[in-house]
């Protein structure tokens, strides 16, 4: 359940970032979250419900962008969709692969009022 | 609030020297016009700039730095003490304790002669880099030691979140079952070393250890692997040589 450990920092950015922008309130948070980042989706509602209340999110709309993951295979340089870190090249099938996209984890916007 | 790092008071944390009078009694955690603002900004970056700033204290100080994790029950605590043990006479070794509820794994450090800082995270299930930072401040590890921080007994959580060590090491035990590895790719994909534990228990269980080690490569094909028994001692001079392998490098660079 680290997913709370997530929340909370999602909670701590929203805050300094409306802070510092003299914010009266948050009306949208807007997240990348990446298929190979390691969140458990289920999980993150759960904590998310429970962590917001009496905090400035807790009538803010949320905004997940889901990002799927990407790879290139080291070796013969494909370019394919990555759903399982354990995923291998759909081309020559070897496991050295540098993941492109899908490790996103980040606060991307916020719209206040 | 804490000078250094800015942090709140936060009751479910505790760290406590162990084996010392003094209390440090201070504990932490991270602590009408519509305007969209371009956040830009990792969840986890306040935990990876403290882990930066960890690491550049080990680099500093060249401590070996290892991150411990594994399942609960995988023998993190019976290999530490081993290793203290045996290495006391070439080593400085400190030991950070991450456990969510009392001080037994930190008794057990203790009774080996090894500086230990036990972290209570309270219902937390990972250390995070926040709270290595003040059990290293109330540690003070000397120059050229060894730093093992064996976080909390769970392979899932803890992956995310970086301490700044200088290897990750993740412990598996063939009791635990060889899919391991695909069923929780995060914590493998993240470590250097992987160290499959209790090998002197083979013979009654169903573990094949050509299939761990494919699994796990599929996951990380760079990933090292020493088999080892703490109970018949097999192997352990393998892992003895890779710590040994590391420091040395940490002392030429």
């Amino acid at each position: 359940m680290h997913e709370l450990s997530i929340v909370m920092s999602i909670l701590d950015i929203a805050d300094k970032e409306s802070e510092r922008n003299h914010a009266s309130g948050i009306e949208e948070i807007e997240l990348d979250i990446g298929e190979l980042s390691g969140i458990d989706l289920n999980a993150f509602d759960f904590a998310w419900q429970q962590a917001i209340k009496s905090t400035k999110l807790e009538n803010a709309a949320r905004k997940i962008n889901h990002i799927e993951g990407e790879g290139k295979c080291m070796d013969c340089e494909t370019v394919f969709m990555m759903h399982n870190l354990y995923d291998s090249c759909p081309n020559c099938g070897d496991h050295f692969i540098n993941i492109q996209k899908g490790k996103e984890l980040r606060v991307r916007s916020l719209t206040i009022n | 609030m804490c000078a250094t790092c800015g942090c709140d008071s936060n009751a479910s944390t505790s760290i406590q020297q162990i084996g010392e009078h003094h209390h440090h009694d201070h504990s932490h955690s991270h602590s009408q016009n519509k305007t969209m603002i371009a956040v830009e900004k990792d969840v986890l970056h306040e935990n990876n700039l403290l882990a930066q700033r960890n690491r550049g204290y080990f680099d500093a100080k060249n401590i070996l730095a290892l991150n411990l994790v594994s399942s609960p029950g995988s023998g993190k605590t019976s290999l530490l003490e081993k290793t203290l043990t045996d290495l006391r006479d070439q080593f400085s070794f400190y030991v950070i304790e991450g456990d969510q509820q009392t001080t037994r794994d930190a008794d057990r450090i203790h009774a080996t002669g090894t500086k230990v800082s036990q972290i209570n995270t309270g219902k937390g299930c990972h250390l995070d880099a926040h709270m290595i930072f003040h059990a290293v401040q109330g540690m003070k590890p000397k120059e050229n030691s060894i730093l093992f921080i064996e976080n909390v007994g769970n392979l899932v959580c803890p992956a995310m979140f970086d301490l700044g060590e200088k290897e990750r090491v993740v412990i598996i035990s063939v009791t635990e079952g060889d899919d391991k590895p695909i069923k929780y790719p995060d914590m493998f994909h993240t470590s250097t070393l992987c160290i499959i534990n209790k090998i002197d228990l083979l013979p009654y269980v169903p573990f094949s250890m050509e299939k761990v080690k494919d699994y796990a490569k599929q996951v990380n094909p760079n990933l090292e692997f020493i088999e080892l028994s703490c109970t018949t001692g097999q192997g352990l001079q393998n892992w003895y040589e890779w710590i040994k392998e590391k420091v040395l490098v940490e002392t030429e660079a």
